[in-house]
């Protein structure tokens, strides 16, 4: 199972996920309405590299990471 | 070097720390940044978030960039609240000439604004308000939207 965290002010527990790709990780969290706006904003990390590509594959124990707009100073 | 601290940050003690670490190494400058809470629209302070993994990354990756230059960079973050007037964050670039440290010191942190993971949030009545607003989205945002 991969890891998913919710970073900063999403505030939503972490959640182990059974997936391949993200493109079924959207499909998992797509009509979640409490997520939807922040999937909008929010870049992807996998084991803590930003992520561009939607067929990126999923390793089991994978972690990944939703961060929403940052500001940091 | 990068260091958090709990709350607001000690700028003389850290700013004299870094002074001392490197005074005697020969570099011809060091150029610090304070940021410091301005008390506006009614805050009481900031609070942050901080993800470490990516920020160490980050910054380890500017380190890189600031020696290939012969250069060093310093910079110090809070967690949790930061009340006005009071120090959130600390960088300092040390070089051996000014010219090189002052565009250093300048993109370091203009780079530091757009893809630092850190997140922001208003201090009111106690309660914390995510800055939204000044917040910048990262690198492929919105990969996972459903409008993507």
């Amino acid at each position: 199972m991969a890891r998913i965290e919710f970073l900063g002010p999403i505030g939503k527990e972490p959640e182990d996920i059974d997936i391949k790709n993200l493109k079924e990780l959207k499909e998992l969290f797509a009509g979640d309405k409490k997520l939807e706006d922040w999937l909008d904003i929010c870049a992807v990390a996998i084991n803590d590299t930003l992520v561009n590509e939607i067929d990126v594959k999923i390793q089991p124990n994978d972690k990944i990471s939703l961060l929403p707009p940052v500001c940091g100073g | 070097m990068l260091e958090l601290h709990n709350g607001s940050l000690d700028v003389v003690e850290i700013t004299s720390r870094w002074y001392k670490a490197v005074k005697d190494k020969n570099f011809g400058a060091l150029i610090p940044f304070i940021g410091i809470v301005r008390d506006e629209k009614g805050i009481d302070g900031l609070s942050f978030d901080v993800y470490e993994p990516i920020l160490k990354n980050w910054f380890n990756a500017w380190q890189e960039k600031a020696k290939k230059e012969g250069a060093m960079l310093y910079m110090a973050h809070s967690k949790g609240d930061v009340l006005n007037h009071t120090s959130s964050y600390i960088s300092a670039v040390v070089s051996p000439q000014r010219k090189v440290g002052l565009r250093l010191i300048n993109d370091f942190v203009e780079d530091f604004k757009a893809n630092a993971p850190i997140w922001k949030y208003d201090l009111i009545d106690g309660k914390r308000v995510y800055a939204r607003e000044r917040s910048q989205a990262l690198s492929g945002a919105g990969l996972l939207s459903k409008d993507n």
